[in-house]
C-alpha cells in the first residue's frame, strides 16, 4: 500500500514538473487548449492498449505521435493554425476510442488511475519527464522568441517549422505520461493551469518557467496525497490542488500594480 | 570611380510576387560601405517585402548579391511582446549574453533602470531603442530597419534617427532604413530608394525634392510599367 503511495508521489512529481515546464511554452502560444483537445487524442491508443494486454502509454503515445506529426503537416500544407487542426482530430479519435472500449476501461482511461502504477511506469514516467524536459530547454529560446517575432528567430537562423514539430512531439509525450494520473479528460489541466498561475505573478522568463514546473509538481504531488488521505479518485484532487495554486497566485498579484 | 569593393550590397531587377500579385518589379539599387539608404514609398508599396527578399526570406526573381560575409542586424516593424513575461535583459541575452550593458548604453538606455523590466511594458520609444540593441548587439556590418520610428512620438523620432546616424558614423555600420516620413530622408540618409507597387526610383537622398519624383514617394500615379524612372 505504502509503495503504491511512494510510486504515485514519484510519478505524480515527475509529469507534473515536465508538464508544468511544457505547458509553460503552451500557454504563451496560446496553444492552452491544444494541450487539452490533444489528450483525448490519445483514447484509442489507451484502448488498444488496455485490449490487448500492453502498457497504454505505448499506445497512447503512438496516437499522440502519429496525429502530431499529421497536424503538423497539415498546418504547413493548409496554413490552418494547430488549435483548428486538433480541433478536427481529437473528435475523430475520441469517437474512435469511445466506440472500441469496453466501459470499465474506458472509464478508467478517462479519468486515470494512478493508484495501478506498477514500478515500470514509475520508470517510463521518470525517463519521459527528465528526456522532455531537457529537450524542451534546448529549443525554449527558439520557441520564445518565434513567439515575440518570427522574423527575428527566422534571421537568428531558428528552424521553425522544425522547432515547432519536436514541440508537438513533446507535447505528446508529456500528455501520455499525464493521462496515467488525471486520465485523458483532465490530463490538459497539467499543461495549462500551473503556467497560467506562474504567469499571473512573473516578470521575467527564468522565474515564469521555473514557477511553472514547481507549481505542476505541487499540483500532481498534493493532489496525490490527498487522495490517498481521503480515499478518493487522484484526477480531480490533482486538479482542485492545482486550482487552489492558481487562486493563490491571483490574490499575490492582487495589490501589485503590475508586473514590471 | 566606384569599385566593386565599395558596395555592400547589388540589386539587379528583384522582383517578387506573393500569391499571384505582383509586389516588387524590377528594382535595382547598390548600397555603399557606411553609408545610409533610405527606402520610402506609399503604404502597401512593398518596403517590408524587400527586406524579407533581402534576407532570403520570400521567393524572389532578379540578383541580390551581399559582400563577403555581410553580417546582418534586423529590426522589425512590431513584436508581439505584451503577452510574454521576459525582461529586456533576457531579450537581448537570446542574441548576445556577453554585451547587454553595451548594447543598451549605444542606445541611450540606462541598463538599471531597464534591463530587468518587462519587454511588453516599455513605452514605444523605449521598445524601439531595444529593438536597435538587439540588431547591434553582435557588432552586424548592416542594419536593416523597418520603420525604425513605429509608434513613437515626434520629439524621439528624431531623437532616434540621430542615434542611427551617429551609429553609422560612429562604427562604419551600413544602415538601410525603411520609412514613412519623407521629411528624415534628406537629412539623416546619403541615398534613397522611392518604390510603389509599379514604378520605383533610385538616387541621392537631396533629389526628394524635385517635384518630378513626388508622384512615385506619394503613389499618387497609375500603375504605368513603362514609365519607369532611372537615376543615379
Amino acid at each position: 500500500m505504502i509503495e503504491t503511495l511512494i510510486f504515485s508521489v514519484v510519478v505524480g512529481a515527475a509529469v507534473g514538473v515536465a508538464a508544468g515546464y511544457l505547458g509553460s511554452l503552451m500557454v504563451l502560444e496560446k496553444m492552452a487548449l491544444v494541450g487539452d483537445a490533444l489528450s483525448h487524442v490519445a483514447l484509442p491508443g489507451l484502448a488498444l492498449g488496455i485490449l490487448y494486454g500492453f502498457n497504454p502509454f505505448f499506445g497512447a503515445f503512438a496516437f499522440l505521435f502519429t496525429s502530431a506529426v499529421l497536424i503538423w503537416q497539415l498546418s504547413r500544407i493548409t496554413k490552418l493554425s494547430f488549435e483548428t487542426l486538433v480541433g478536427a482530430v481529437f473528435t475523430l479519435s475520441l469517437a474512435i476510442g469511445i466506440l472500441i472500449i469496453p466501459e470499465p476501461e474506458l472509464l478508467e482511461a478517462l479519468f486515470g488511475d494512478i493508484t495501478t502504477v506498477g514500478l515500470m511506469d514509475v520508470a517510463i514516467a521518470v525517463v519521459v519527464s527528465i528526456v522532455a524536459i531537457f529537450l524542451t530547454k534546448t529549443i525554449y529560446n527558439g520557441i520564445v522568441l518565434s513567439m515575440i517575432s518570427e522574423e527575428l528567430a527566422i534571421s537568428k537562423g531558428v528552424k521553425v517549422a522544425r522547432t515547432n514539430l519536436l514541440y508537438l512531439l513533446l507535447v505528446s509525450m508529456a500528455v501520455a505520461i499525464g493521462i496515467k494520473i488525471t486520465g485523458t479528460l483532465l490530463v490538459g489541466f497539467l499543461v495549462v493551469t500551473p503556467a497560467a498561475a506562474a504567469k499571473t505573478i512573473s516578470s521575467n522568463l527564468r522565474k515564469y518557467s521555473v514557477l511553472s514546473s514547481v507549481f505542476g509538481g505541487a499540483s500532481a504531488v498534493s493532489g496525490v496525497l490527498i487522495s490517498s488521505y481521503l480515499n478518493l479518485p487522484p484526477g480531480p484532487l490533482v486538479v482542485l490542488a492545482g486550482i487552489a495554486i492558481f487562486f493563490a497566485s491571483i490574490l499575490t498579484r492582487l495589490g501589485k500594480p503590475s508586473a514590471s | 570611380m566606384d569599385s566593386r569593393d565599395d558596395y555592400v550590397l547589388r540589386v539587379s531587377n528583384l522582383s517578387v510576387t506573393l500569391q499571384d500579385q505582383p509586389i516588387l518589379d524590377d528594382v535595382s539599387f547598390n548600397v555603399k560601405k557606411g553609408s545610409i539608404l533610405a527606402v520610402v514609398g506609399p503604404n502597401g508599396a512593398g518596403k517590408t517585402v524587400l527586406f524579407r527578399a533581402l534576407l532570403n526570406l520570400v521567393p524572389h526573381s532578379g540578383k541580390i548579391e551581399w559582400r563577403g560575409k555581410a553580417k546582418i542586424g534586423y529590426v522589425p516593424q512590431s513584436l508581439s511582446a505584451s503577452d510574454v513575461p521576459i525582461s529586456v535583459r533576457e531579450f537581448l541575452s537570446l542574441k548576445n549574453p556577453s554585451n547587454v550593458e553595451g548594447a543598451l548604453s549605444s542606445v541611450g538606455l540606462d541598463s538599471k533602470t531597464i534591463a530587468e523590466k518587462r519587454l511588453g511594458v516599455l513605452s514605444g520609444g523605449q521598445l524601439r531603442r531595444v529593438l536597435i540593441a538587439w540588431a547591434i548587439i553582435d557588432k552586424p556590418d548592416v542594419l536593416l530597419f523597418d520603420e525604425p520610428t513605429t509608434g513613437v512620438d515626434l520629439d524621439s523620432e528624431e531623437a532616434i534617427y540621430r542615434m542611427l546616424k551617429d551609429l553609422a558614423e560612429k562604427n562604419g555600420i551600413t544602415t538601410i532604413i525603411i520609412s514613412h516620413s519623407v521629411h528624415i530622408v534628406s537629412e539623416y540618409s546619403d541615398h534613397m530608394l522611392a518604390i510603389n507597387r509599379c514604378m520605383n526610383f533610385f538616387g541621392e537622398s537631396k533629389q526628394i525634392n524635385d517635384q518630378s519624383l513626388q508622384k512615385v514617394i506619394y503613389g499618387e500615379t497609375e500603375c504605368k510599367h513603362d514609365s519607369t524612372p532611372t537615376g543615379d
